[in-house]
């Protein structure tokens, strides 16, 4: 009987169930899946391409090199670019709250967000994702790292950390618009407002950026704090330098609170007549 | 599939042997609206569904009423755990709906008229076999399931056609198939004809009374189309305003509106209103006129007669939509709940 079965994996399975059916789709038709991919690419060489012109006028920014800069480039587009295809498409809940889709979801025995989610996967957003690993080794190179066996360990670690806080700040940012029609542009001035905050080294933004992206939307746990570990460099803007390591304890914080969000808002959901 | 014929959890054993499908006791549900401007802004509660308390026994086929805004629909979405009911007990299939709403869904089907729930560019076929997957049915259930659903709504033609280009009753028929490849105890449906030509409702209606007379498969549906009440439905219970208006067969909804029955005769020659004790003339179009009784038929006809050369006439009974009809307008000799 289905019910026995350990429950935690049954939406990972709907989600890969899913986002496979929507990529079968879209395979019929390669050569548009191709040049999709390609232009999400192009996305990201214009960014990593304004790091570069911004790195070579100034030299260093913050102490940070240009090899260094690359590092956080690298790790921002690759965080974002997997938080933005496991999960970006639930800002599209507003329509699906409008046209009546998400009743429709909710009837179903699978968890609404992993519906929200897959619907209209887009396995283009690759685009992004595979030139951000690529920037994240060539840097890696590049820059001097002392390879402990922890920071080999932690890499992952950290990247994980990095998408499960961009993908929380989805999620929240989504919520708004169980309350506020039109909320997503809003809630994309957070997301992808929050994402060119994580490009640079954060410390050139100023202390009270910073601080909100510490404290209030942690985003400085992305690509700032998991730059200055990896590099292993004591924090220019003055706060404690054991920060660093709470990055993957303020993802799971990240990832229960958008949960909490979800769940709140998904109570408080008041549907549309028809 | 033991788990979608398992019966009601902590609903207490009737004299079948199983409790209420659907058990509300008090149930309501409010919205809070904000108008006006900003800074003056005025928080206004209003009420969609209050006090309805209704229970479904396994095999009925209930009829859900209302016109357009008197919480039908609120009522539906919270049965189906879309809505959390703001008071009120509620139970739908031994589960509540709102804390336990993935479990109950695969308990129940549900089919949206207005709305589809397969997936638009994938053809038929395969928006079921997803289907299959979400509710998990075992590989050999759905196949005979489907190939059964298949021959009775002749789905056939169009297996292999995107949902997208199916036609409405197609798509329909499409739905009704994926809210039953589970075997759900109770199937609810909103609207499920509406838009459909006369076929097509046929079709689905005669499917929905075999799946209630062989499986026992529970119905409640809201509709606005009267044809499907008076096929289909045994009891029926009319909403207004958020309240429960009626609930009874569909014999006691007539009997308890005061709504008359008509005679319409067809005089030899155009003349003036018929004026006759027992009756009042309420149309007339040329040698024909529509005169509501108040009395016995015959004593009328009698009358009529007397005056007039009488060339043809007929009696009818109050239509169900009428009946309806006068309900919602507060005309009801009084709630009758059985």
């Amino acid at each position: 009987m289905a019910d026995a079965r350990v429950p935690v994996f049954r939406p990972v399975r709907a989600y890969l169930l899913l986002a496979g059916t929507w990529c079968r789709a879209l395979a019929q038709y390669p050569a548009s899946l191709v040049m999709m991919t390609l232009a999400t690419s192009l996305g990201v060489f214009a960014e990593i391409s304004a790091v570069l012109i911004v790195f070579g006028h100034a030299g260093r920014l913050e102490g940070f090199s240009l090899a260094e800069g690359l590092l956080v480039a690298g790790l921002a587009a690759t965080a974002f670019g997997c938080a933005d295809m496991l999960l970006g498409n639930v800002e599209n809940l507003g329509e699906h709250i409008r046209s009546g889709t998400l009743d429709v979801m909710l009837v179903r025995p699978v968890p609404p967000l992993v519906q929200l989610a897959t619907d209209r996967f887009a396995p283009r957003r690759l685009g992004r994702i595979v030139p951000g690993t690529v920037i994240i080794a060539v840097a890696l190179v590049l820059c001097d790292i002392d390879w402990t066996p922890g920071r080999v360990l932690m890499l992952p670690v950290l990247l994980v950390s990095g998408t499960a806080i961009c993908s929380a700040v989805w999620v929240v940012g989504a919520c708004l618009q169980f309350f506020v029609t039109g909320a997503r542009e809003a809630a994309n001035s957070i997301t992808y407002g929050g994402q060119a905050l994580t490009e640079y080294p954060l410390a050139v933004f100023g202390r009270d950026v910073v601080r909100a992206a510490t404290f209030v939307l942690p985003l400085a746990f992305v690509t700032w704090q998991p730059a200055l570990y990896l590099l292993d460099r004591p924090d220019p803007t003055g706060l404690p330098d054991g920060l660093r390591f709470a990055t993957p304890l303020v993802a799971v914080v990240s990832c229960l609170a958008a949960a909490a969000c979800w769940r709140f808002g998904l109570r408080h959901y008041r549907s549309t007549g028809s | 599939m033991t788990s979608v014929r398992e019966s009601a959890g902590s609903a207490p054993p009737s004299g079948a042997g199983e409790g209420p499908v659907i058990e509300a006791v008090g149930l309501g549900r409010d919205f809070v609206l904000s108008e006006g401007p900003f800074l003056r802004r005025r928080r206004r509660v209003v009420s969609a569904v209050s006090d309805v308390t209704l229970t479904v026994r396994p095999g009925e086929i209930v009829g859900y009423l209302g016109p357009n805004g008197a919480g039908k629909s609120s009522t539906m979405k919270m049965l189906t755990g879309i809505l959390t009911p703001t008071r009120g007990h509620l139970r739908v299939a031994g589960l509540e709906p709102s804390r336990q709403r993935t479990r109950l869904a695969g308990r129940i089907g549900v089919v949206f008229g207005q709305r589809t729930t397969l997936w638009w560019d994938l053809p038929l076929r395969d928006s079921l076999a997803l289907t299959r997957h979400l509710y998990r049915v075992p590989a050999a259930d759905h196949a005979r399931r489907l190939a059964e659903l298949t021959e009775l709504l002749e789905l056939g033609p169009f297996l292999a056609t995107p949902v997208r280009q199916l036609s409405l009753g197609q798509r329909m028929r499409g739905d009704l198939t994926a809210a039953l490849l589970h075997g759900p105890r109770l199937l609810v449906l909103d609207e499920p004809t509406i838009g459909l030509d006369v076929v097509s409702k046929s079709t689905i209606r005669e499917f929905l009374l075999r799946l209630n007379g062989e499986e026992g498969t529970t119905i409640l549906l809201t509709t606005h189309d009267l044809g499907d009440v008076e096929r289909l439905c045994e009891r029926v219970v009319v909403i207004d305003r958020g309240r429960k208006a009626y609930d009874g067969g569909l014999d006691g909804l007539r009997a308890s509106v005061p709504a008359p029955r008509v005679l319409v005769v067809d005089l030899a020659s155009p003349v003036g209103p018929v004026r006759v004790e027992g009756a009042r003339c309420v149309r007339v179009e040329g040698p024909r006129q529509w005169l509501e009784l108040s009395d016995n038929p015959a004593a009328v006809i009698a009358r009529v007669a007397d005056r007039h050369e009488v060339a043809d006439l007929t009696l009818r009974e109050p239509d169900i939509e009428g009946v309806v009809a006068a309900l919602y307008r507060g005309e009801a000799a009084g709630n009758r709940t059985p």
